[in-house]
């Protein structure tokens, strides 16, 4: 018999199976890297969605997504290639990623390697060929879930898929927060310390515009980071459960009122957690770039970049912060304003990496709120 | 913020006549508005000539006026009904047009009169004026192509010095690119920047730099008054720039712009919308991208709704109309709900498909026409196709056209190309065509790589590659054959949108032993939901598109349902008026308990809207996709199969019962359908009947054409079966043109085309009947036998002229009493004699006294509206609840049918013609129909209502000025009336020679008299008219075929917008309106006045 499924590229496709923690089966073909010979052809992780429909670069290569297999629910994805300037750190942190379609021929002038290539390049692999938005859909009404992709025995994948532990009770922080401090030089005069819980590389580039930033491991101390006399402290987004992470929210308790502080995303939930607030876990997290927040002071209405799957308690806020921020789809708290002292941060990313730019005003906000301490 | 109670009412202003670049889609937007604001509490009132919309319905307005849309006739609505507003933007660029002319007149916009909401004046003069539109783009940093402005020829090389050539003629304010050329050459340019001119209203043309295949895309933006902008849609054209948009294959969302690319498209978008200050609603910005360095470009904005905004709502399920009317109003966009996930609007839709859709074109009925694309919009129509991919939606796009293709090649009509050398294709490439899209896929079949093809027609490497992809899976499939397909091997063609149809001809087996297989294998389609938001949120509206995948997500349901097949894309013969009749359908049978089901593929229309039908399948009319709809309905209604309608939506549907299970058609049955198809079973009906026919028979070939023409005598009317709208339907007078009508149908038959001769479906060749003339009768039969007569028209044009081109008149005008019951007589026999159960229009000829029955359709017909506008009688929603069962006693007493009234006003239908677009076609009417829409006037007379239909047509007739008469010399005795009413009327008259000594004759004598064009000297007909000194041409064709002054005489008048008509007939009724119409004022009525 002819090989038919050679027509979909130069390599003979890969027959593999996703499976659900819940025992759900899909079939598909392997993408990107081999699976490792110690995985036992196994890849496995928290498998979340992402409704965005371009920016997949941005999105696999975003920190946040630390232990979690990436579904993407637009069909094709791949078209525009891969480039060096897309990425938001030197490489993935995902543990794979699932697709219906992946492009075979990108076609962008921008583009320097398809998206299979970085995915080669990177070591990570993925599945192509799957009913996503069932998947989706099961994902939406059971929540996040863990999941194992690979060509050994769907029996095995169950196994791997239910011994996989989730992102909640890990510190996901500290496997992808910067070893080393960093600096990102700037014309501006301000000087920016910056907590790399997971940091993107749009967010240097917004804050590079407004000082130099030296970029600090997670670990870092208050007392460290006060003995570089910043201007304002920013804290990144980054993967996981804000619970975890407690010696990064008594760093903030000790800064709070000394230093303006903005924070983003995790920065958002370990600063609440700072004041007293406290954060659960959302059914299904927040992964796209369409979410309408609205701005209470304006009452304007923000399409946001959203990826995060923990979430602040309004409620624990009372009395400690304004909320300024409110998700329009969910009612769930999207930003706040610490009183009493220099501190804001929003739930969202207003860097937008990938996303629309309606919220980057922020790091003006930012700006003044430093000017004016 | 809430709505405003400040204002009570609005007026609606609707977009007219369906006609090239403005067709159903501003039905669907204005029915859309007319629904919500009614909901709001608002009193609104419209005004739409078209009475063929769901939106001058008189349920959706409290006051419909079906008049002219004209400032002078629109102001007369204003100063009757004082509303406190005007929504200006849902009626194109009519009501656009329309609504600068009123405010320029201070009418409204200003203190103390209607306040434009929507968009102000300003607003629109900003982005429909071209050099204000590029100043204020420059204004805030978005490029523009380099331009400029002219008013003149000499203005005009100035700028073409500085701007360069190839460059683009753009004129200001026109609709669908009307007038707008490319120029390579300096000649060119002389020829294209003169024509611009002349085709703008004001005179005026932007002359730009070409950008010609650099990548096109357009995003629909809303805004509300809170000035949050959100994004719809994005949108990627397949042909790159230089083909307009309206005839370019495009593609939701846009593919191969990367995030970065997009934002900063986003970005500028807002940027746009806020400077030109449209406050509320939905606009679209197109941008051209240069494919090699990313430089975007702002190309143009419309501030209002349009054929994008449609098609961006049915691609997304986000309905922009629906919500542009409520921002209109005063709300903010989070303070509206998204209908389909009860999230607020305040957001951007996600999708998880690939929406294609692709235009529709006319070509073969324009001859003379080139067929060649540019930036002048020339479909009539379009398809869209949802898939999960690129591939399967372009693949089911392809068959949803219903030209006889099934998808991309891989069918009998792919044979066309294969002559062509791979040097002929790439060159014909390199010009866009309705073929282009074939001719690609050929080169890509045979192998010529991606590269060398997108460097003949610019097509992006990406949609390239992903239709290489296709003709790979094909030679797989070819290679694995139809025996040894597997489960995996037939899933993965199928998701490559490969139709059984095309697997059959690939495999040379019949195409149910390819479902049956199929099936076997277990490869049946799942249906996914359009649900704004990529699975993200539960979707309340069943709104489906078919995708071969795991998951089903058609709810069940054990609710009595009924499927309405639709009409598919627009075209010449049938387009809005059976998607009036399918969405009439769904509502009555909604309200009578049924779960009703639609099935369509144009976008423009209102039977897709989500809300119109309990469900919506987004799906191809052919049989593999219909039977897969209702297998998929009998599934979920735990395998009770639903009833089908099939005579709604035209020929489509009809075409497609054969092939339905015969138990599930509702109504008329198949085999009564096939008793009025075909030949021979018709004329037994008819003479049993005793009802008179035309002389005639059927052939299958030249030989027993010639047969039947020895015995009837010519002339002849020619005319294949099965098809709408006369196509290649032609009056034939000697053997020569018989022999070459007959090979032409041959032809197409070979090819699959619609209108094709094959055994099967034989060619009717009938005496005609000159000087007839035409009735049209539509009434409805229900299963107890009684028949309830909707409408008969009277045909102005005589028989011969196609009825669809032809104006009508109910009541008829001319016709004694006793003979139009004679015809209702007829039409009750022949109902019963083919046991119709449903709707039958029946054509007739009346000669003298005698009328003979040309045909009947057991089927709802063209003019269904119109007889449902003219007399308020709703025969659409009456025919479906008779083929569901109900009877026609039984609706009396419900109340659907109310007791019989007689009317005081007449009703004038008129059609309206595509010639101002292609002024290379001879406009003489024939009987192959070339109209695009309809108006209807109604007034108090015929005179009057022919009047308004005329002016809502575009045909203003005058009342002073010179108007042109050329006879043909059958028609010169009723000239003899035409030119005494013209004097009666103190016009004065031009005539060719012969006309002019034939008045003379007796006792008119006539102003001027023109020579022969082919005498070359002197002034002749085409000179005077072109001097600008004709108001009115009456030109009624001479002879048959060859070049003569007549055609060269109507092609002039076209060309410089001279009104005319074309028939004695009509410049009859003309002079009649006109005659009315002297020292009388233009007074307006509206249809629940009409109807009370």
């Amino acid at each position: 018999m002819v090989q038919h499924e050679h027509a979909r590229g130069q390599q003979p496709a890969r027959h593999a199976a996703l499976v659900l923690a819940d025992g759900s089966v899909f079939e598909g073909e392997l993408i990107g890297s081999e699976l490792p010979a110690a995985s036992a052809g196994i890849a496995s992780g928290e498998v979340v969605f992402n409704t965005v429909m371009s920016g997949y670069q941005e999105v696999l290569t975003d920190p946040s997504y630390a232990g979690q297999i990436v579904t993407f629910t637009y069909p094709h994805i791949g078209n525009y290639g891969t480039n060096e300037f897309d990425r938001e750190a030197e490489r993935p942190f995902c543990r794979g990623v699932i697709v219906r379609d992946m492009a075979r021929r990108p076609s962008n002038y921008r583009s320097e390697a398809s998206l299979d290539v970085m995915l080669r390049r990177f070591g990570l692999c993925g599945i192509a060929g799957i009913d996503t938005r069932r998947l989706t859909r099961i994902l939406r009404d059971t929540g996040a879930m863990p999941g194992a992709f690979g060509t050994a025995a769907e029996v095995d994948l169950l196994a791997a898929a239910r011994a996989e532990p989730g992102t909640d009770g890990i510190d996901l922080v500290a496997a992808v927060t910067t070893s080393e401090r960093y600096v990102v030089a700037s014309q501006a005069a301000r000087r920016i310390v910056a907590f790399d819980f997971g940091i993107k590389s749009t967010m240097l580039r917004h804050l590079g515009e407004l000082g130099t930033v030296e970029v600090v491991p997670a670990s870092t101390t208050a007392a460290d980071v006060l003995e570089l006399r910043p201007d304002g402290v920013f804290l990144s987004n980054g993967p996981g459960d804000p619970a975890m992470v407690g010696y990064a929210v008594d760093t903030i308790r000790e800064l709070l009122g000394q230093v303006p502080i903005f924070g983003i995303c995790l920065g958002h939930q370990l600063l609440s957690r700072a004041i007293g607030g406290e954060t659960f876990k959302l059914p299904f997290g927040h992964h796209g770039g369409n979410h309408p927040v609205r701005h209470e002071a304006t009452g304007r209405v923000e399409i946001t970049s959203q990826n995060h799957n923990f979430c602040v308690d309004p409620a624990s806020l009372n009395g400690k912060a304004d909320v300024t921020h409110l998700n329009l789809y969910d009612n769930t708290n999207e930003g706040m304003r610490v009183i009493g002292a220099p501190a804001f941060s929003v739930q969202y990313h207003p860097e937008a990496g990938p996303g629309p730019h309606d919220s980057r005003y922020l790091f003006n906000a930012f700006a003044e709120l430093m000017d004016a301490s | 913020m809430p709505r405003r109670t400040d204002i009570e009412s609005i007026l609606i202003i609707g977009s007219g006549p369906i006609v090239i670049g403005q067709a159903c889609e501003f039905d669907y937007s204005g029915t859309q508005a007319c629904r919500v604001l009614r909901e709001e509490g608002f009193r609104v009132i419209l005004v739409n000539s078209n009475p063929a919309t769901i939106m001058t319905d008189p349920d959706f307005a409290d006051a419909t006026y079906v008049e002219p849309i004209t400032p002078d006739v629109v102001a007369r609505i204003i100063e009757r009904e004082r509303p406190d507003a005007v929504l200006p933007t849902l009626g194109g660029q009519t009501g656009l047009n329309t609504a600068m002319a009123l405010f320029e007149r201070g009418l409204i916009g200003v203190p103390g009169t209607p306040e434009m909401i929507g968009a102000n004046a300003l607003a629109i003069a900003t982005a429909e004026d071209r050099g204000k539109f590029k100043q204020a783009m420059i204004e805030i940093g978005l490029a523009v192509p380099a331009s400029g402005i002219a008013h003149t020829m000499e203005q005009a090389r100035e700028v073409v010095a500085a701007v360069g050539l190839p460059c683009i003629i753009r004129p200001a304010y026109i609709l669908g690119g009307r007038g707008t050329g490319i120029a390579s050459t300096a000649a060119e340019f002389e020829l294209a920047a003169a024509h611009g001119i002349a085709s703008s209203p004001i005179g005026e043309i932007l002359i730009e730099r070409s950008i010609a295949g650099w990548k096109e895309f357009e995003l629909e933006v809303m805004r509300d008054q809170a000035d949050n902008c959100v994004i719809i849609c994005s949108i990627e054209n397949v042909d790159p720039m230089g083909v307009h948009t309206g005839d370019s294959i495009t593609v939701a969302p846009q593919q191969t712009l990367s995030d970065v690319e997009y934002q900063q498209m986003r970005d500028a978008a807002f940027a746009c919308i806020r400077r030109v200050g449209v406050e509320t609603g939905g606009s679209n910005v197109q941008f051209a991208v240069n494919p090699a360095t990313g430089e975007q470009v702002v190309i143009e904005m419309n501030p209002r709704v349009s054929r994008s905004s449609a098609l961006a709502s049915k691609a997304t399920g986000f309905p922009i109309a629906k919500i542009a009317a409520k921002l209109a109003v005063g709300y903010t966009l989070d303070e509206i709900t998204n209908d389909i996930t009860g999230t607020p609007a305040s957001f951007e839709p996600t999708l998880d498909y690939v929406v294609t859709k692709i235009p529709r074109w006319a070509f073969e009925k324009l001859p003379g026409t080139t067929g060649i694309l540019g930036t002048q919009m020339q479909s009539v129509g379009e398809v869209m196709s949802i898939g999960r991919t690129f591939p399967e939606s372009l693949q089911k796009g392809l068959r949803s056209l219903e030209l006889g293709r099934h998808g991309l090649g891989c069918d009998s009509a792919e044979a066309q190309l294969s002559a062509q050398s791979d040097d002929n294709l790439l060159a014909a490439i390199a010009v866009a065509t309705p073929d282009r899209i074939f001719q690609v896929g050929e080169l890509l079949q045979r192998g010529v790589t991606v590269d060398r093809i997108h460097d003949a027609c610019r097509i992006d490497h990406w949609f390239l590659d992903q239709m290489s992809q296709i003709m790979e899976e094909r030679a797989a499939l070819a290679d694995i054959g139809f025996s040894s397909m597997t489960r995996r091997q037939w899933k993965r063609a199928k998701q490559f949108g490969f139709s059984d149809a095309q697997l059959a001809w690939l495999w040379k087996v019949d195409e149910f032993a390819v479902r049956a297989a199929r099936e076997a294998a277990g490869v049946i389609p799942t249906y996914k939901t359009v649900d704004t938001c990529a699975a993200e949120f539960a979707a309340r509206t069943p709104y489906h598109y078919s995708a071969w995948e795991d998951e089903n997500e058609v709810r069940p349901s054990d609710r009595p349902r009924v499927i309405i097949l639709g009409s598919g894309p627009n075209r010449i013969g049938q387009g809005i008026e059976f998607d009036y009749c399918c969405v009439h359908a769904s509502f009555a049978l909604r309200e009578a308990g049924f779960e009703t089901v639609m099935v369509n593929c144009n976008p423009e229309t209102v039977s897709t809207d989500y809300d119109t039908s309990d469900r919506l399948y987004f799906e191809p009319l052919t049989t593999e996709d219909v039977l897969n709809v209702i297998a998929a309905e009998t599934a979920a209604s735990g395998g009770v199969a639903p009833k089908v309608i099939v005579s709604l939506g035209g020929q489509t549907p009809l075409k497609l019962s054969g092939q339905l299970p015969v138990g599930l058609i509702a109504g008329t049955s198949s085999a009564s359908i096939d008793l009025a198809e075909d030949r021979e079973k018709w004329n037994a009906l008819c003479n049993t009947l005793r009802i008179p026919q035309p002389p005639g028979g059927t052939a299958s070939d030249l030989e027993s054409a010639i047969a039947i023409v020895d015995d009837v005598g010519y002339p002849v009317l020619v005319r294949p079966s099965y098809v709408l709208g006369g196509r290649a339907m032609r009056i034939v007078h000697d053997g020569e043109h018989l022999a070459s009508a007959m090979k032409e149908l041959a032809g197409f038959g070979s090819l699959g085309k619609e209108g094709g001769l094959s055994a099967e479906r034989p060619v009717l060749i009938d005496r005609f009947l000159e000087d007839a003339i035409e009735v049209d009768v539509d009434a409805i039969r229900d299963r107890t036998g009684e028949v309830m007569i909707g409408g008969v028209m009277e045909h102005v044009e005589e028989a011969g002229v196609h009825s669809g081109d032809s104006a009508c008149a109910i009541p008829p005008q001319t016709l004694p009493r006793w003979v139009v019951e004679v015809i209702e007589r007829y039409t009750r026999a022949i109902a019963n004699a083919l046991e119709v159960c449903g709707p039958i229009n029946v054509q007739f000829a009346v000669l003298g006294t005698t009328a003979f029955v040309i045909e009947a359709n057991p089927r709802a017909s063209r003019t269904v509206p119109f007889v449902a506008k003219a007399t308020g009688v709703p025969l659409a929603k009456i025919a479906s609840r008779v083929m569901l069962g109900a009877t026609l006693a039984e609706l009396r007493i419900e109340g659907l049918i109310r007791p019989p009234r007689t009317f005081a006003h007449v009703a004038v239908k008129e059609a309206v013609l595509p010639f101002s677009r292609f002024p290379e076609v001879d406009t003489a009417l024939g009987p192959e129909m070339r109209s695009t829409g309809e108006v209807m006037g109604i007034d108090s007379t015929f005179g009057r209502a022919f009047f308004k239909a005329q002016l809502a047509a575009g045909t203003l007739l005058p009342t002073e000025g010179t108007v042109f008469l050329s006879l043909a010399d059958s028609d010169k005795p009723a000239g003899l009336v035409v030119a005494q009413r013209l004097r009666d009327l103190n016009l004065s008259i031009a005539s060719t020679k012969g006309t002019g000594e034939y008045l003379g004759r007796f006792g008119i004598t006539v102003d001027q008299v023109v020579g022969k064009i082919s005498d070359g000297h002197g002034i002749n007909a085409v000179k005077l008219i072109e001097s600008g000194q004709i108001v009115f041409v009456v030109n009624t064709p001479q002879g048959r075929g060859g070049r003569t002054d007549g055609e060269q005489i109507r092609k002039t008048a076209n060309a410089h917008h001279v009104s005319s008509v074309t028939t004695v007939e009509a410049a009859l009724a003309a002079v009649g309106g006109m005659a009315e119409m002297v020292g009388s004022e233009l007074s307006v009525r509206s249809l629940q006045e009409y109807h009370q």
